[in-house]
């Protein structure tokens, strides 16, 4: 289950990175609070040429527009991320992924833990044996963070976004700040989960990407987290 | 690895069982309640679907934001538009008197308006946001007609299911479901802040529906039919923007 979410979550979240970096060339400024414009001072510039001619950019080039397909599989993209968290954090709860796999224990909640994890990386030095079983803590803080904090602010950031959703749930936006708010969030959010993505393959590619592949696709590997769970 | 036995083969074909028919059940009840749009089909239908069919029930008597005034932009951007035809710039120098509205389709009278004739009908103002699929926004105050007001009279047909606008120039069109066309708060607009919607933000009328993205307010209306099959207009799509790639349905 852990692994067949994974992957899932792994085909919607680069199909929504793609589309959403496409809409986000049809208007490369980012505001703050509820209304922004190009008449109105924005908060930060992505330096890029823009795929809209009214947009500012001093490039003096336009860009394709690629916005019709890009929102139609973004939508679609999101439903698939969506479903496939719904069902991941039910098993995660129901199944106790969470509480062992992925929360950090309660002896994790010092710097020593992590400065000790973190020394241990620089040295090069071998995993302890409990990895072979379950994650450290930095990985735990990594993966709870992601879980818990940059899925969910992306998601409501991204329904904050539609004029339907916040008619009916109104406080979604509201507390944001505004809909620019929402967007910018929603996009420093998705830097962020791009962050963890790269470092996420960085120490796959590491610690050797191919033993590393085929135990999370297959399951398979003596030190693999994903077969102690699924062969309970 | 575990073997598949029997149990598990039950297990399995009862689930799969269960989940055509419940698919096949989900399929009956979003075509009663139109829970389905007009652009359902390709790969992209699903996601479409489903975007529409829970905000179409999420929506159900949920009204637009609204703003107070001091939230009012004071530098509004209007989309750039098509350059103005010799037959549009006529008009203008009447000032619009002779711009007309036509209604027409599943109604019981079919009406031509003038802008004189919307305005005797009950005005109302909202203060709302316009935001673009690009990403940006703006709020002013919209005043005009509700929809619902020339619906009511011209006889809307208890089998009408959409309403079909078209603007000025050729080809560009759209439609909304009767749900959002009896919404109040989808306005017929006349008038912006405070004076009559300049052209540049769709005047001398255009309808707004505050409850989706910028590219369903259509500008330059001149023609609306109900309809009771969204089939027959254009490439059977709800409006021309699937045509072109974008979705019917621009809640989100």
């Amino acid at each position: 289950m852990v692994r067949a979410t994974h992957w899932l979550t792994f085909v919607a979240f680069i199909a929504l990175l793609v589309t959403g970096g496409e809409i986000v060339i049809s208007h490369p400024r980012f505001y703050w609070g509820e209304v922004g414009n190009v008449n109105t001072k924005p908060f930060f510039v992505v330096p890029i040429p823009a795929s809209r001619d009214t947009v500012p950019t001093g490039y003096g080039y336009v860009m394709p527009d690629q916005n019709g397909w890009s929102r139609y599989l973004h939508f679609e993209a999101a439903w698939v991320a969506v479903l496939t968290g719904l069902v991941y954090g039910i098993y995660g709860v129901a199944s106790g992924h969470f509480r062992k796999n992925v929360l950090p224990g309660r002896r994790d909640w010092s710097w020593r833990a992590y400065g000790g994890r973190v020394a241990q990386y620089l040295r090069r030095k071998p995993p302890d044996r409990a990895e072979e079983t379950s994650y450290n803590v930095l990985q735990r803080a990594a993966y709870t963070v992601v879980i818990f904090v940059l899925f969910p602010v992306v998601i409501w950031t991204g329904l904050a976004m539609s004029p339907a959703f916040t008619a009916a749930f109104p406080w979604t936006v509201e507390l944001l700040g505004g809909r620019q708010s929402a967007r910018t969030i929603h996009f420093i959010d998705s830097g962020l989960l791009l962050l963890f993505l790269l470092v996420h393959v960085a120490m796959v590619a590491v610690s050797g990407f191919r033993s590393r592949m085929r135990a999370m696709i297959t399951g398979y590997g003596r030190d693999s987290i994903c077969d102690s769970e699924e062969g309970r | 690895m575990n073997k598949i036995t029997r149990r598990k083969l039950i297990r399995g074909g009862v689930a799969a069982t269960a989940g055509v028919a419940g698919l096949g059940a989900a399929d009956r009840i979003a075509k009663r309640y139109g829970l389905i749009p007009p652009d359902r089909g390709g790969v992209y239908g699903p996601g479409e679907t489903l975007t529409y069919a829970c905000q179409r029930l999420l929506t159900v008597n949920r009204p637009a934001r609204e703003f107070p005034r001091s939230m009012i932009s004071k530098n509004p951007f209007a989309n750039s538009i098509a350059k103005p035809t010799d037959e549009f710039k006529q008009l203008q120098a009447g000032g619009f008197r002779d711009w007309r509205l036509v209604v027409d389709g599943t109604v019981a009278h079919p009406l031509v308006l003038s802008l004189a004739d919307l305005k005797n009908l009950p005005v109302r103002g909202q203060i709302t946001e316009v935001a673009c699929e690009e990403g940006w926004s703006y709020v002013a105050e919209w005043i005009g007609t509700p929809l619902s007001n020339v619906l009511r009279e011209a006889g809307v047909l208890p089998q009408t299911r959409y309403v079909v606008y078209h603007a000025f120039e050729k080809g560009l069109w759209g439609s909304i479901d009767i749900e959002d066309a009896w919404d109040e708060h989808t306005l017929l607009t006349m008038g912006m802040n405070d004076g009559d919607l300049p052209v540049p933000f769709g005047g001398p009328l255009r309808l707004r529906v505050p409850r989706q993205l910028g590219y369903k307010s259509l500008k330059f209306v001149t023609h609306i039919t109900a309809t009771d099959d969204i089939k027959k207009f254009g490439k059977g799509l709800g409006s021309v923007d699937p045509e072109y790639g974008y979705s019917w349905y621009a809640g989100i």
